[in-house]
């Protein structure tokens, strides 16, 4: 497939003043003192390119950088050095949005992204129901969207970017709002237009997203690329930097031959509650009956299985180390190629209400820096009614007390 | 897709201008239009607000230069003259303080999407020149109507607003692109504009201003426009801007000062404009 999207030797700095310099006065009175800058560089010498057609995913931590590159390539900000080229029309998807004003109705700003999009005036026009359609808001035509709920400006965003029918989407974490038939009517539209030739350019936290769709995939870290290539490859790096089990320096050098020489796979997985039925959702404060079953592919040199509880941005919230035991209770070496392994029992469970994901790592023992493998188990919701601050709850023995000498 | 070569074009970052001058025109319309739509959306006199505006400022100033100071009952047409220039000056400061912030106000759409920044200032003085085309409309019925014959000469009024409508512009560039990196523009700007309303000859006539105080103001690039329209519009007999300022050559230092906004105005403008979505 041609090169849709090449990017050559791209370089972003910010500069982040200490304390920010926004007044005249400040120049005025201090015309020599240069203002004192903190040098953030976003990116450093990015190269990648995209071919047509291919599900492309970009990841990477919060601050790596990943959200510059998806702005510099949209022509919102402009690149420092280093060259992007890009063929066809590009469409945009950037912090939920596409760019409406909250003053206007759905009608005019429809219209308004339409032109700004190079659509003429009456071609926007007529793309409007076609757009109302897919957000499902056609009810809605004529309110303010200052008006909008959340959830209905996100929408109708998505759905004026799609209905540009551009060649290039450009496409910032849209997964990581909405209700799960939103998620999946992006998923769906993900795949139609892949199948229709249209290339597709995804930032996204979501591994399982990245693993289960994307075509290739890259790994920005502190605004370098790290890793292009493979999409599993390039999810399994990211948890890695994810979860600091890999020194920076580490990752470089490891190849893709240097990573595992050992595989493993879940062939089961489910959560129970107390009474042994298979359930998605746990009340809070019940404890968790985890279940898994995983085969070893290649044999499984002195194996750790690692089972993290992950909220909804990828941030693990606690883990539990597993070593494997034989049928004496004694530690097992080795397990042989088509080995299987049962994790099970029960996890105290601390949450508070929302969704969680889980995942289980495989580690080799002596070499917990870096995991061998990540594998994805079902997410699970924990539901209840005694919400909390932060994401778990503790037990405490906390009192307030008036002091004597405040008393009345 | 076909396996045709696909050309690949440079991604060249936000600019000033650019992306087809279709798109940057239906942009500017829109972009008005709506502007103009927010702005009277919720008022009960609508759009009426606009003339009221002027119309008010006028009569409390006709009252106050005609009864008290009297420098009003020494002009021939004073009372014409003074609307003529509220409403001349009236487009000028609307559109440079709307640009103020227009910029900063579209941020939403300033950070997501990519398209010529310079139809967001061009907007406001649109939306601005559209309110005085409405405003001539009355003052001219007003012209007519006190007594002044048409003459051959106010075909020659356009340039004045050509002229009047670049000094806008280019204010209106500089200080909307400046915003979102110096807050206190707006600040500035809106004690910069009542200077100017004195330090132009909008309430007095320049003929009675003394001679060094003449000079100074002979510097201001608005002066010698509201000159020219005033001769050409109102009264024949006027002194024009040569003769106010004593000479062509020191009308020099304000088409000098003209220029250097308008060029000024681009080149900042061309210089803020790909960071513009960075400042917000």
């Amino acid at each position: 497939m041609a090169v849709v999207i090449e990017a050559r030797r791209v370089e972003k700095t910010f500069r982040i003043p200490h304390h920010r310099v926004d007044s005249l006065k400040e120049r005025a009175t201090h015309p020599l003192r240069r203002a004192e800058y903190r040098e953030l560089r976003a990116l450093r010498d990015v190269s990648f390119d995209v071919h047509g057609g291919e599900f492309f995913g970009v990841v990477g931590r919060n601050g790596s950088g990943k959200s510059s590159l998806l702005k510099i390539m949209a022509s919102i900000y402009a690149a420092d050095s280093g060259r992007i080229r890009m063929a066809g029309r590009v469409a945009p998807f950037i912090e939920l949005g596409v760019g409406f004003n909250p003053e206007l109705t759905a009608r005019e700003n429809v219209v308004l992204n339409g032109v700004m999009m190079g659509l003429s005036r009456r071609e926007a026009a007529r793309r409007l129901d076609a757009v109302l359609e897919f957000a499902e808001l056609e009810d809605f035509v004529d309110l303010k969207l200052k008006n909008y709920s959340s959830g209905m400006m996100v929408r109708l965003a998505f759905a004026v970017m799609v209905q540009a029918d551009a060649d290039v989407m450009l496409i910032d974490e849209v997964l990581a709002v909405g209700d799960a038939a939103f998620a999946r009517k992006c998923m769906d539209v993900f795949q139609e237009k892949r199948s229709a030739g249209r290339t597709i350019v995804l930032v996204t936290h979501d591994m399982a997203t990245v693993q289960g769709m994307c075509d290739r995939a890259m790994l920005i870290h502190d605004g370098e690329l790290r890793y292009i290539g493979d999409a599993e490859e390039a999810a399994m790096r990211y948890y890695r930097i994810n979860f600091g089990a890999a020194d920076d320096g580490d990752l470089g050098e490891a190849g893709p031959a240097a990573v595992p020489d050992v595989h493993a796979r879940v062939v089961a997985s489910w959560l129970e509650d107390e009474s042994g039925t298979r359930v998605e959702s746990i009340e809070q404060n019940r404890p968790i009956g985890l279940n898994v079953v995983i085969e070893a592919r290649e044999e499984l040199v002195k194996p750790i299985f690692s089972v993290y509880v992950l909220n909804q941005d990828g941030s693990a919230i606690f883990g539990l180390d597993v070593t494997p035991t034989g049928p004496g209770g004694a530690p097992m070496d080795r397990i042989p190629a088509g080995g299987r392994v049962r994790i099970a029992g029960t996890i105290e469970n601390p949450l508070l209400p929302g969704k969680y994901l889980l995942q289980c790592f495989v580690f080799r023992e002596g070499t917990l820096r870096g995991a061998l493998q990540v594998m994805h188990l079902p997410g699970f919701v924990v539901f209840g009614t005694r919400p909390g601050i932060g994401i778990v709850s503790v037990r405490g023995n906390v009192e307030a007390v008036a002091e004597p000498e405040c008393g009345p | 897709m076909t396996e045709q070569a696909i050309e690949l074009r440079d991604v060249r970052g936000p600019s000033a201008l650019g992306g087809g001058w279709r798109r940057s025109l239906d942009l500017l319309y829109l972009i008005a239009v709506t502007e103009f739509k927010q702005t009277y959306f919720g008022t009960v006199l609508g759009y009426l607000w606009s003339l009221a505006r002027p119309l008010l400022l006028f009569g409390v100033l006709l009252a106050v230069f005609t009864q008290i100071f009297r420098i009003g009952s020494q002009v021939p047409n004073y009372a014409v003259l003074l609307l003529f220039n509220i409403v001349l000056y009236g487009f000028f400061q609307e559109a440079t303080m709307q640009a103020v912030n227009s910029i900063a106000s579209q941020e939403s759409i300033v950070r997501k999407t990519q398209f010529p920044r310079l139809v967001i200032p061009l907007a406001v003085v649109l939306t601005a020149a559209f309110n005085l085309g409405l405003n001539l409309v009355v003052v001219f019925v007003f012209i007519l109507a006190w007594g002044i014959e048409p003459m051959w000469s106010w075909l020659l009024f356009p340039v004045v607003l050509v002229l009047l409508f670049a000094l806008t512009i280019a204010v209106s560039m500089i200080v909307s692109s400046l915003y979102p990196r110096f807050r206190d523009i707006s600040i500035i700007w809106t004690v910069l504009a009542t200077v100017l309303f004195y330090g132009t000859p909008v309430l007095y006539p320049i003929e009675v201003v003394p001679e060094t105080l003449k000079d100074i103001l002979m510097i201001n690039p608005l002066t010698p426009l509201f000159e020219l329209a005033r001769v050409w519009v109102i009264d024949p007999s006027a002194p024009g801007p040569a003769e106010a300022a004593g000479g062509y050559a020191l009308l020099l230092p304000a088409v000098a000062i003209y220029g250097v906004v308008c060029v000024m105005s681009v080149w900042i403008f061309k210089r803020e404009a790909p960071r513009i979505a960075e400042e917000l």
